[in-house]
């Protein structure tokens, strides 16, 4: 069975830097897939190939077995793939709920949706966030647990079957991390396949199946959390010695 | 020192939005040299008040003296005069311009020639920066440009530093590293006032802390007796 998500040497340079350099690997369909490394690695940039908005220098992607590189964001989108950013900029003067029927009305996989479609099915992705008691509130009034939620239902409205979440839990406290955890639990038990960035290890170890580690532009290593987490490289480029001790005296693996 | 007066004393602080109070009646003090940590979930109000507190937003009740001054709802030139300084979340750099000109203006109010070596003082603690200062700031990393946050709230010379989130975003290799020098700043004799949700580090990191919930301090106590507390591990642990 071909993989659901295919990157072949993708390569993306930034005037004579090499931001992402070849970086190659597949994504079976049903995975959570977690990607780590240090700031400027290209975690984003990735994302960003993937989805459409930027342009590779070499390489491929394809998804569920037809090339995406070099299609437009909308059209990536309509085809299936949802996603995040890592700065949420909702449409400040709307509702919750009309900023997630937004995602329904423009960038669904499916045919586009009358708006009374579009509201049914935002109303849907508010209850599975946690955001339908809200719904009618104005984006300026949301804390930042909730923008985030917020942004995770806009990506949904669309109705992905693969879904890129950008650091999604930034900013949030451990209990809070994992209040968000059960959304992305929930929204995997609904079919949907998910490539994650995060530097909350608690999120990784608490949801992902296996996880790339990227290092200035190249892929560094890979395995389960629990490998990945005790890799000499991946402590030195990524963790640090102190967070590896105080992972070995347990308990706090899950660091938020 | 037990009888000196805080450094910082906060007494029944009430301010909000419009909407109605965020704070409601909040005591807290900083000592003179301590490193305290403010932690609470999303939405309890601990960026809200550090906002009260550099004087960005007015309180509706309560005081803020600092260093024996009445700071109560003083503007934050005066406050930033007075030796508090506040790094934002999210950095808030001016993102076109070079490093160098980001701190320099961390030294706006200060007319004395001594700004030059409170550069090197902030390369000090920041040996990254030190080649990269007439880089723009806008193309530094996530942890770099929280370093010229840091390192511009220093260039006040302040006696106090609010440093709100510095993790946000941060690998963890580097969030050591800024919270590793958020502990040296204090004990080069600099108070400071850490709001971080990685509770975790931040009650490793500091010497006190207080708890903040729904606008109201829940608790506080030294940061071991916190790190202890059967709520505060499992409101704000999660163990």
């Amino acid at each position: 069975m071909a993989p659901f998500l295919e990157l072949e040497g993708v390569t993306k340079r930034f005037g004579g830097v090499a931001a992402l350099d070849a970086v190659s690997f597949k994504v079976p369909g049903g995975e959570i897939l977690g990607l780590i490394g240090p700031n400027g690695a290209g975690k984003t940039t990735l994302l960003n190939c993937i989805s459409g908005v930027h342009h590779l220098d070499a390489g491929s992607i394809s998804f569920d077995g037809r090339r995406i590189s070099g299609l437009p964001p909308h059209q990536v989108a309509r085809l299936g793939i949802g996603r995040t950013f890592q700065v949420v900029k909702p449409f400040a003067s709307m509702t919750v709920r009309e900023n997630a029927a937004v995602g329904a009305l423009f960038g669904s996989s499916e045919a586009r949706l009358a708006p009374r479609a579009a509201f049914t099915w935002a109303d849907e992705v508010l209850e599975l966030v946690g955001l339908a008691p809200k719904a009618r509130m104005t984006v300026g009034s949301l804390t930042i647990p909730d923008r985030k939620r917020l942004e995770v239902a806009r990506a949904l409205a669309t109705k992905p079957r693969l879904l890129l979440l950008d650091e999604v839990m930034a900013g949030l406290n451990p209990v809070e991390v994992d209040e968000a955890l059960e959304i992305v639990r929930k929204v995997h038990a609904g079919g949907i396949t998910i490539v994650l960035i995060e530097h909350v290890m608690r999120v990784v170890v608490g949801v992902c199946d296996r996880v790339i580690v990227l290092h200035m532009g190249r892929f560094l290593a890979e395995g389960t959390p629990h490998e990945v987490l005790q890799d000499r490289r991946v402590i030195e480029a990524y963790l640090g010695e102190k967070y590896a001790q105080r992972a070995a005296r347990g308990g706090e693996a899950g660091r938020g | 020192m037990a009888d000196a007066p805080p450094l910082l004393e906060v007494r029944g602080l009430t301010a909000g939005y419009g909407a109605g109070p965020v704070l409601f009646g909040v005591d807290l003090e900083v000592r003179g040299g301590e490193l305290l940590a403010l932690i609470g979930a999303n939405g309890a109000g601990k960026s809200t008040l550090l906002g009260v507190l550099s004087g960005l937003l007015p309180p509706t009740a309560g005081s803020v003296r600092f260093g024996g001054r009445d700071l109560t709802g003083a503007r934050p030139e005066r406050v930033v005069r007075a030796g508090m300084a506040h790094v934002p979340q999210g950095r808030r750099l001016f993102a076109t311009m070079t490093v160098r000109q980001n701190l320099v203006l961390g030294a706006y109010l200060r007319r004395d020639r001594e700004v030059r070596s409170d550069l090197d003082r902030v390369t000090g603690y920041f040996p990254a920066l030190a080649d990269k200062l007439e880089r723009v700031a806008g193309t530094l990393s996530g942890g770099e440009q929280q370093m010229v946050a840091i390192g511009r709230g220093l260039m006040g010379r302040p006696q106090l530093l609010l440093i709100d989130e510095p993790s946000l975003g941060l690998a963890p290799k580097v969030v050591e590293t800024v919270v590793e020098v958020c502990r040296s700043i204090n004990r080069d004799g600099v108070a400071v006032l850490l709001v971080e949700q990685d509770v975790v580090l931040a009650l490793e990191a500091a010497d006190r802390g207080y708890v903040l919930e729904n606008g109201r301090i829940a608790l506080s106590g030294t940061a071991r007796e916190l790190q202890d507390d059967p709520a505060v591990r499992k409101a704000y642990l999660g163990v």
